[in-house]
């Protein structure tokens, strides 16, 4: 049923969105995400999709126009980049407090300065806290499939919120990898036609999107957004179930490799998560017990089954491709280190910062993170907990 | 992972090293491998050196680095011998191809020791006969094909003008040209 084929990421998300055949997609482009909506202006062209394609002159108004066309009660996407998302950062908060189930193709990349095309996850981390769901692909067949499934989490009428399916610039945008693809009635009714409830253009019942909200009422706005994400989990484990009778492919809010005995763990995201795996193999052939838990939902943060799932580790190295400039390490290790303090985990937790501006990650970096967790466990002293790794001093 | 054949493309920008990885990636996944094709971006522009990458493995390819310790290196443009180290890394038991009018024994002292095979191939004078005009990439992706002996040369021959189908779908005056590159090069390598 599904089709073998090979695809950069950007190619594959191309495809998934091609399949989905969304009402309206406003773009502009910003390397390395720009290949998704030209490979999407080539499906418009061909008639492939009807969907209402808009060329606008900035990143600020391809947010406005999804945010507009959602609003009127569309099924609506945009994609960028980097400053892109920067210069759309005033409607991510948009997005979300009018709780409008759009969503954005986001492909990692630094955020100036210096300025650098390459990837890290300095865009997305800083829009953590903006009230999208943020979804994280290790290559591009995850990629895809995340995409696949964008809608239907982010459209339950449970949730209702915006979501961001995120992959690494260049290392998965622009290499070309082995993917098995849905075929496209398949993909088709797994998504569904999008049926609002409330909408601009619904003349049953007038209504009003994104009013002013005086001190009455702004702070019940922010927990209703909080209420929703409350309810991501499920719904995200409840389509990943059903995505998994479709294709096969398996997803949790989560991915644990080799963890279940693991002594020492690595927590990750994204691209380097797989040469984790190669450097995990490596040393479980020499008998060390080391495995991998690999970040797909970092927005809502899953902190509680996380915890549980390293309940066993000894020793864990938090690895974040962003700076947090909190002189004490990156957002994805303040959130596990809170999730495990919450638990009462007595791990050993050291938080790396690696990966920025495309600094390539080998599989015996990785090895050498595991090798300085054995050394602190064997020292029983955690050292300083917050890393570099492969930075020039 | 010991099964993954690492090759490593060093070229300039606009000559379409990127594009021979992306075609080798294409034409190994035809025959039913799995396969990374992927180029390492400096700066943007036409001239500057680039780098792009194949894995061809018999299993799923997970980790995603660039490649040091590669078996093949492809030098599309000799003059980056002078200026990037192309054989870092580059296995003994592997081989490098370069693309020059030179004969080998001029090139080898420009290898900094390196004692593995080393290839030539005349790319220019094989595009200029078959297509009229200079694009080294198609001649050295059937050059290394054959060197790092990828596939049996008649499947090699057979995908490519499927790709090539595909590929100049708008313009299929180009396709027998390409080909006749490919077939050139296959004997031209040496």
């Amino acid at each position: 049923m599904g089709k073998r084929e090979r695809l950069s990421g950007n190619e594959a998300v191309a495809i998934a969105l091609r399949q989905i055949n969304p009402d309206v997609f406003p773009a502009f482009p910003i390397t390395p995400s720009t290949e998704i909506p030209q490979y999407f202006a080539s499906f418009v062209a061909n008639g492939q999709v009807d969907t209402e394609f808009i060329t606008v002159e900035s990143e600020h108004s391809s947010m406005s126009a999804a945010i507009g066309a959602s609003a009127a009660g569309a099924r609506a996407l945009t994609a960028t980049s980097s400053c892109g998302m920067a210069y759309m950062w005033e409607e991510l908060y948009i997005a979300a407090s009018n709780r409008l189930p759009l969503a954005l193709a986001l492909v990692n990349r630094a955020l100036s300065g210096p300025i650098n095309i390459n990837c890290d996850h300095s865009d997305s981390m800083g829009a953590r806290d903006a009230g999208w769901i943020q979804i994280y692909a290790e290559n591009n067949q995850e990629a895809y499939d995340n995409m696949v499934q964008a809608f239907r989490i982010s459209e339950h009428r449970d949730v209702r919120l915006p979501i961001m399916i995120c992959q690494d610039g260049f290392i998965t945008s622009h290499a070309v990898e082995n993917i098995e693809l849905l075929e496209d009635a398949d993909v088709k009714n797994f998504v569904g036609e999008y049926e609002p409830e409330n909408y601009l253009l619904n003349p049953e019942c007038p209504m009003a999107v994104g009013p002013y909200s005086i001190t009455d009422y702004y702070m019940e706005a922010k927990r209703n957004q909080a209420e929703a994400m409350k309810h991501v989990e499920k719904v995200v484990l409840d389509v990943a179930k059903e995505f998994a009778a479709l294709s096969g492919r398996s997803y949790g809010l989560f991915e644990a490799y080799r963890l279940e005995d693991a002594e020492r763990a690595v927590v990750i995201i994204g691209s380097a998560a797989g040469t984790t795996k190669d450097a995990i193999d490596r040393l479980r052939e020499k008998g060390e017990k080391v495995g991998l838990l690999k970040i797909r939902l970092f927005r809502p943060f899953p902190a509680e089954a996380i915890a549980e799932a390293l309940k066993n580790v000894k020793a864990v190295a938090i690895m974040d491709r962003a700076e947090g400039y909190t002189n004490h390490g990156g957002p994805l290790g303040a959130d596990v280190m809170a999730a495990l303090f919450r638990a009462r985990s007595s791990a050993y937790a050291v938080n790396y910062v690696y990966g920025l501006g495309g600094r390539d990650v080998r599989v015996e970096d990785m090895e050498g993170v595991f090798e300085t967790l054995k050394q602190i466990l064997e020292s029983g002293d955690a050292g300083e907990t917050y890393r570099y790794l492969g930075v020039r001093e | 992972m010991s099964n993954v054949t690492e090759i490593r493309w060093h070229g300039r920008g606009g000559q379409g090293a990127k594009t021979a990885a992306l075609l080798l990636a294409d034409v190994a996944f035809a025959t039913g491998k799995y396969v990374q094709g992927f180029p390492e971006y400096g700066p943007e522009r036409m001239g500057a050196p680039i780098t792009a990458y194949n894995r061809i493995s018999d299993t799923q390819i997970r980790v995603h680095s660039n490649i040091y310790d590669p078996e093949y290196v492809v030098v599309v443009d000799e003059s980056l011998l002078e200026t990037v180290d192309v054989t870092a890394g580059l296995k003994e038991d592997g081989a490098i191809l370069v693309n020059t009018q030179k004969p080998k024994e001029e090139i080898i002292p420009q290898l900094k020791g390196y004692q593995g095979n080393v290839y030539t191939i005349d790319a220019k004078k094989v595009s200029m006969e078959a297509l009229g005009k200079y694009f080294p990439n198609t001649p050295l992706l059937a050059a290394i094909v054959k060197v790092a002996k990828i596939m049996d040369e008649e499947v090699f021959l057979k995908e490519m003008r499927s790709s090539f189908q595909h590929k100049f779908a708008s313009k299929p005056e180009v396709i027998d040209g390409n080909m006749k590159a490919l077939e050139m090069a296959l004997k031209e390598v040496r």
